[in-house]
């Protein structure tokens, strides 16, 4: 397969000004608005979460009021998952796959500046439905129905055509993630050589296109139940509200694995760099990442266990649940031999990866306990579930997008981070992320419900440290932004390799990449 | 590849998926049928059934059993009614056929129609739980100020596993949603009725 010849060859530099980012198909620039859109997200969604954990710092309500910290928390949770996590991880495909399979850009490119574009107005929609008449959406992020159709605001409309074009989007860039892997790897590259990134993101692209348009379809049944006197989630029509659930969590559970495959993927790159060692069970982690994948498929109502399922039911989904800590820990397992005996530096992106592997674990454990369905019962919409998703969502995707940004910023901007500052971000991230969430396990077992403004007393002390710990991990991420700045306008000059004994494709372009990469297919042994 | 095959291709990819996403997009509404088709084969879901007469008064009445049969009612906010059962609670042998009555009013100036939603519990016993008639099969409409009595005639299935000794019944009368449009209602109706 070669790939001498590509779309735009006839022009060679970047074209200037404000016309190059909006019409540019070439996948470097794309990757770039991709991940600045992640990050202004991740900054919007990060200062509502500082107005939850600030309302939530005392008992009683002194802040906002309990509608708004509804919307908050709703907020908190969609742009978090749709705005920032998603898309970061777009971006590093889109940086990243071309570079790693020695393609000259992404197979689509012209849909790839499509699929990037939507995104900005489908965020704006979302985050203007706060000023509108009625406030924005307050449900939860899950917006269940009947909370989400027969007494949602107004601008829940505006939220369902937000969702539909992020959902436009990310299947428009899946596609083009999938055709590039399929047709663009350079000649000798086979599917069992592609570095794992590639592969994570091969899968997630099935996943993404399986069920994004299944989330269409459960928002478009909201509008029309809202809209056109259609009743499938309204038991007076003869519909079912449990139906909205069993319908958005088969989009659901894929979705968490949407945002972690990526991230697994980051870390099988960046702890052999760092280990001095080869991928331990390559191919197993391909398996295991596959496996994933299609157990993702059958496990959704154990987020339900509390719906009155069934016990046939209620054993079938907590079985099926448990199946995935085998591959998970296939996973986990691997990237411990391969930094076993290795030759371990600790670079920041190495910090993340460990600290990944380390806290995410954590997370896994506690998905386990809570798939046991009878002591579900007792974790169901307490601050042990909102524990358990920040520490596999936060610790894990995040940590790992964090992970993957320092490891690959000195190949995009030519220049080496600040190292010392990088391990400053990393310790202040992650002992501030420990104290915000771990106490939110005790609170959670000790009965506090997710999504209430206010508590009684007795949660009142470890709110407080959770919070001071909230506040801690909010301003490191503006630490983080300052580090990005300072990388991108100047810095110690990155070599081609950039670490040492790094393999890939993507060491063997000079730093920072130039605009157009492997115009030449390279030859893969 | 050269570079018209490599568009080949591509196009190829993009259609194939393309089928693929708007097969899940029509996966997705499938989803609403094959629910309630699971429920109504599991009876899991507290959808009571509905037999003939006849089919009815065939079964077997099993004289060595009790089963508790309560009966509970409620009325959506919106819809500005009385409603209640007449007995709250009888017994009766699986496999007998017994009628009981609810009552209705209309606390309103107004001709009201509304409908009645039957809910079992437990749910496994739902599909043992069988009427021959029933103020829910079709809505109900009551002019001003009227009130009456709905009935309703039920059998228990013998088959209804040994632990099940009491069910409990429940109604929760919705306002019949005039405002859609006609087609709809009618294929609600329709949906309702597969349901009831």
């Amino acid at each position: 397969m070669s790939t001498a010849t590509t779309h735009d060859e006839h022009h060679h530099g970047a074209p200037s000004g404000i016309m190059r980012w909006i019409t540019t198909t070439n996948h470097k620039d794309i990757g770039t608005l991709y991940l600045w859109f992640a990050f202004i997200m991740f900054l919007v969604g990060g200062a509502m979460a500082m107005v939850i954990r600030a309302e939530l710092f005392q008992p009683g309500l002194q802040i906002v009021d309990p509608n708004f910290f509804n919307t908050m928390t709703t907020m908190h949770g969609l742009l978090m998952v749709f705005g920032a996590i998603m898309p970061a991880m777009v971006g590093l495909a889109n940086w990243q796959v071309p570079l790693m399979i020695g393609a000259p850009d992404m197979a689509l490119p012209r849909m790839n500046n499509w699929s990037f574009w939507i995104l900005p107005f489908a965020g704006i929609m979302l985050v203007s439905t706060l000023f509108m008449e009625g406030g924005g959406p307050n449900f939860g992020w899950t917006f269940y129905a009947p909370l989400s159709t027969t007494f949602a605001p107004k601008s829940t409309d505006f939220f369902i055509f937000a969702v539909h074009m992020l959902g436009f989007s990310s299947i428009m860039g899946a596609i083009n993630i999938i055709a590039t892997v399929l047709n663009m790897r350079a000649p000798g590259m086979t599917l069992m050589k592609m570095p794992l990134f590639v592969w994570t993101w091969f899968i997630t692209a099935f996943l993404l296109i399986a069920v994004m348009p299944v989330l269409a379809g459960v928002v478009t049944m909201m509008l029309t139940d809202r809209n056109f006197g259609t009743s499938f989630f309204s038991a007076a029509g003869g519909g079912d509200p449990v139906l909205f659930q069993h319908v958005f969590w088969f989009f659901g559970h894929p979705e968490v694995y949407i945002m972690i495959l990526p991230a697994f993927g980051v870390i099988s790159q960046i702890i052999p760099t760092f280990a001095r060692k080869k991928l331990f069970g390559y191919s197993s982690m391909v398996y295991a990442t596959a496996s994933i994948a299609f157990l993702s498929f059958i496990v959704w109502a154990h987020h339900m266990f509390t719906t009155g399922m069934p016990v046939a039911g209620e054993l079938y989904f907590m079985y099926a649940t448990m199946m995935i800590a085998v591959p998970t820990a296939v996973k986990v397992f691997n990237w411990t031999a391969t930094m076993w005996r290795g030759s371990m530096t600790f670079e920041t992106p190495m910090l993340w990866a460990v600290s990944f592997v380390f806290l995410f674990t954590i997370g896994g454990f506690t998905g386990l306990m809570m798939g046991v369905a009878p002591v579900d019962m007792q974790y169901h919409d307490t601050y042990f579930i909102v524990a358990h998703f920040h520490y596999v969502l936060v610790t894990g995707a995040l940590f790992a997008i964090f992970g993957a940004v320092y490891y690959w910023i000195p190949k995009w901007t030519g220049h080496m981070y600040d190292e010392k500052l990088g391990k400053i971000h990393f310790w202040w991230s992650a002992i501030s992320v420990n104290v915000l969430f771990f106490p939110q396990h005790f609170i959670g077992l000790a009965g506090m419900p997710r999504r209430i403004p206010d508590y009684s007393l007795q949660f009142a002390d470890w709110n407080m440290i959770s919070s001071l710990g909230g506040f801690a991990f909010g301003l490191a991420q503006l630490f983080f932004l300052y580090i990005i700045i300072k990388t991108i306008k100047g810095g110690e000059k990155a070599t081609t390799q950039v670490w040492e004994d790094a393999e890939g494709l993507e060491w063997t372009v000079p730093s920072p990449a130039p605009y157009h990469t492997f115009a030449t297919a390279p030859e893969v042994r | 590849m050269e570079s018209g095959d490599l568009t080949a291709a591509n196009k190829r990819i993009v259609t194939r998926l393309a089928v693929v996403v708007l097969a899940m997009f029509g996966f997705g509404f499938a989803l609403v049928p094959l629910y309630d088709v699971f429920c109504d084969i599991t009876g899991i879901n507290g959808k009571t059934g509905r037999i003939a007469a006849e089919e009815a008064l065939g079964q077997e009445v099993d004289e060595n059993r009790l089963v508790t049969v309560e009966f509970l009612a409620s009325v959506n906010s919106e819809l500005p009614w009385e409603f209640r059962p007449l007995v709250k609670k009888i017994r009766v042998h699986p496999g007998e056929v017994t009628e009981v009555n609810y009552f209705a009013s209309n606390r309103t100036g107004n001709t009201v129609a509304g409908q009645a939603i039957p809910s079992l519990a437990p749910g496994v016993a739902a599909k043992y739980f069988n009427k021959t008639e029933c103020f829910c099969f079709t809505r109900q409409t009551l002019g001003p100020h009227e009130g009456k009595n709905m009935p309703l005639r039920f059998v228990v299935d013998p088959e209804l596993p040994e632990e099940v000794r009491t069910v409990s019944l429940s109604y929760t009368f919705y306002p019949a949603q005039d405002a859609a449009p006609a087609e709809t209602i009618s294929m609600e109706q329709g949906k309702l009725d597969s349901i009831l």
